[in-house]
């Protein structure tokens, strides 16, 4: 059976060109970057070229990298080296919701745009709050946050702000000063590259603690032997990114823009979620009345279409998408939702053949609920 | 796919004789909630970690689709606070009978025809037969009479039976662990879980004040008075949900006979104890009865009918009432603790009639 996978907000396939650069660093280029021999310091040079490519991608230095393993734990050391009270809003990513839940913390509400508001935000911040955490764009359903805004009040209350850009970067235009960022998280699986890396930009004078001790790698701030193979290939994806971004962001955009029209039009009681915002262009979050979402995933994957329900790291945990009921969702309206987002691997074929299998397996599973037959 | 020998066996025999299987596994209880009553060695848990590896290992080995579906809240909602809230009104709940007419048979079904299955079949040691002479679908127990779970079954409607297969009725125990080694199932030697799933040890009285204490409900004031059938006061008990009618443990009164739980009050939070002659009923009154193999009755039927899962099936008269889901049971000869809650279940010979609750 054939597979089309329509779920790249979850994971991407690593791209051919990062496989290739990364590749010979396993078995050609492994010294220790910390090591003073001739292997080391061919490692500390890719390592540096690598880092060079992050940077470059967010507009930033590249002493100002910090290469972690992946996005939650760029997430982690953000909140955790900055302690304090943290104001954060009540969407984030499980990565950041579980580590503010660690500390003192104000949880501020996005409304049924998905859109936080940033005079909210301005509200919460106590004497005691040492970081605004704000996503740039949310993972289930898409939409923008409105950072730029946000970092001003952050500017004028003199506190720093993160932004988690895990699902902003490679889909929208990303640069960390025109943000006015303190710190941005980057995750490499989400653009092309291999799980297990990733980074924080964390801004020249940005005071942080870090969370893993041993070595003195990248600049004190994450210990831990550089992953070389894993660096390059972020560097690679973020090079590719500046290279190929826009045009593959506007193709995948009409794509998903043809894929919900579809759905709208031929299936009734649709509705999308996070409408009335600013989205990735990859991104669809779709309601479909009187279904379970459960149900309609594993038959879809039963047919070969890989999409998800709420952020991959909660499958099959009994409680709705916390995105969708934040955007004032019922539980029950949450519970009919499927997220489809795009990739470099989808065609028009492939968003045909998805709709006309969820027009059948809507029409199969809302027989069994007569109330939308 | 529970993970277990029986199911796994099942879905391997049908795979083999060319059916289009899809294996599911259903997460019913989150065992970490009541970390106090949790053990490694606690027996008879259900929807462990182990468990779901277990099965998704089976699937693979099968190369059949496998997913695990959530049904934590329904069976919160259906099976546990039921549980819960029978051992508080003072009778002995049967949950597995309720899991298998409102979980298994009922939103499992639901989930696995709307992904696309026209059945399920299930590892329950029951049988399923189309009666053609009447239009009724027909329960009869297992082969394997010491496996026998048609009591726990006594609740499907037709139109669930006509979508279920039972394919180990027809099978003795032994032969399906054969028959799993012959699949080439690693759970081929997998003990049983006795016991009901979501109750660790068989403490169900642990659970009920472990559950309580995560609910946040202080219980009222649950102590009362041990008592004995003239109402005289003989000792003291922590909670009518310790006991059950029949029960002799845990009274701690000396006496020259045995003593045993006769019934339980909650509202006066008083247990009645007695002697064993005191156990003996010659009657029962059934209520929410389910008609199976045969359609509810307008005449007296004779019927052999169990009051408990280890219960040898006692001939009775079944006397149908003005409702055909009550009905009144004359038993021949007087039965020991016939408990309200428990089930009673009515058979002829092998054929399921039907069954209700006992009040």
């Amino acid at each position: 059976m054939q597979r089309f996978y329509f779920d790249h907000n979850a994971t991407t396939p690593v791209s051919p060109e990062v496989l290739e650069a990364m590749l010979p660093m396993m078995t050609e280029v492994y010294g220790n970057a910390s090591s003073i021999h001739h292997f080391g310091q061919i490692a500390r040079q890719k390592l540096d070229a690598a880092r060079k490519q992050v940077a470059a991608m967010l507009g930033a230095e590249p002493q100002e990298i910090v290469f972690t393993s992946g996005g939650t734990e760029a997430d982690n050391l953000a909140i955790f080296g900055t302690g304090g009270h943290v104001v954060t809003t009540t969407f984030e990513h499980p990565a950041v919701l579980a580590t503010v839940a660690q500390m003192d913390h104000t949880l501020v509400p996005v409304d049924g745009r998905g859109m936080v508001d940033p005079d909210a935000i301005r509200k919460s911040i106590q004497p005691s709050t040492k970081l605004i955490s704000v996503m740039h764009a949310n993972n289930e359903v898409g939409t923008i946050q409105p950072i730029q805004e946000i970092a001003r009040i952050a500017a004028e209350a003199g506190i720093p702000l993160h932004s988690d850009g895990v699902q902003a970067v490679g889909k929208i235009p990303v640069n960390v000063a025109d943000l006015g960022v303190a710190m941005y998280s980057i995750s490499g699986h989400k653009i092309g590259a291999p799980k297990g890396v990733g980074a924080l930009y964390v801004r020249k004078g940005t005071s942080l603690k870090p969370m893993m001790y041993g070595g003195r790698h990248e600049r004190e701030r994450r210990a831990g032997t550089e992953n070389v193979a894993g660096a390059v290939a972020l560097g690679r994806a973020a090079e590719w990114i500046a290279e190929n971004d826009n045009a593959e962001n506007r193709r995948q955009g009409a794509l998903r823009d043809r894929l919900e029209r579809s759905i709208l039009d031929r299936i009734p009681h649709t509705r999308v979620n996070g409408a009335g915002a600013q989205r990735v262009p990859n991104t669809t979050n779709i309601r479909f009345d009187g279904i379970d979402s459960d149900a309609l995933l594993i038959a879809l994957d039963l047919k070969g279409f890989a999409v998800s329900s709420g952020a991959a790291c909660s499958s099959g945990a009994p409680e709705p998408s916390h995105v969708l009921l934040a955007m004032g969702l019922s539980r029950l309206e949450a519970r009919s939702s499927i997220r489809f987002s795009l990739g470099r691997s989808n065609t028009i074929e492939q968003v045909d053949a998805l709709v006309d299998a969820l027009v059948d397996s809507v029409a199969h599973l809302r027989k069994l609920a007569p109330a939308y037959a | 796919m529970s993970g277990g020998v029986d199911s796994s066996v099942v879905a391997g025999m049908l795979q083999a004789r060319g059916e289009n299987v899809i294996g599911l596994t259903m997460q019913l209880w989150n065992q970490r909630r009541l970390p106090e009553i949790q053990s490694d060695k606690a027996t008879g848990r259900c929807c462990s970690l182990d468990d779901v590896y277990d099965a998704r290992a089976v699937a693979q080995i099968l190369g059949i689709p496998y997913y695990v579906v959530n049904f934590e809240r329904d069976f919160e909602d259906q099976v546990v606070r039921p549980f819960v809230d029978e051992y508080l009104a003072g009778r002995t709940p049967v949950p597995c009978t309720l899991c298998n007419n409102f979980i298994k048979f009922d939103r499992f079904l639901e989930m696995a025809e709307g992904v696309g299955a026209d059945r399920i079949a299930t590892g329950h040691y029951a049988q399923i037969r189309w009666n053609p002479d009447n239009g009724r679908w027909e329960m009869l127990r297992s082969v394997d009479r010491a496996k026998d779970q048609t009591y726990f079954l006594f609740g499907l409607k037709q139109d669930q039976l006509a979508r279920s297969m039972f394919p180990l009725g027809a099978m003795e125990k032994r032969a399906v662990r054969e028959l799993a080694r012959e699949l080439g199932i690693p759970t081929a030697a997998k003990p049983d879980s006795q016991e009901i799933c979501f109750v660790p040890n068989g403490d169900y009285a642990g659970f009920i004040d472990a559950y309580f204490r995560e609910q946040g409900i202080t219980p009222q004031e649950v102590a009362g008075d041990l008592v004995t059938a003239d109402g005289q006061v003989v000792g003291e008990h922590a909670g009518v949900h310790h006991f059950t009618v029949g029960q002799r443990r845990g009274l701690r009164i000396a006496a020259s006979e045995p003593l045993y739980v006769i019934a339980t009050d909650p509202a006066s939070r008083r247990v009645t104890i007695g002697r064993d002659k005191e156990l003996l009923a010659d009657r029962a009154r059934v209520s929410g009865v389910n008609w199976v193999s045969i359609a509810a009755p307008a005449e007296p039927v004779r019927a052999e009918v169990k009051i408990r899962n280890k219960h040898a099936a006692a001939p009775a008269t079944l006397l149908p009432t003005s409702t055909p889901d009550r009905v009144e049971i004359r038993f021949d000869e007087a039965q020991r603790a016939v408990t309200p809650g428990q089930a009673a279940v009515f058979y002829s010979d092998n054929l399921v009639l039907g069954g209700g609750w006992i009040e």
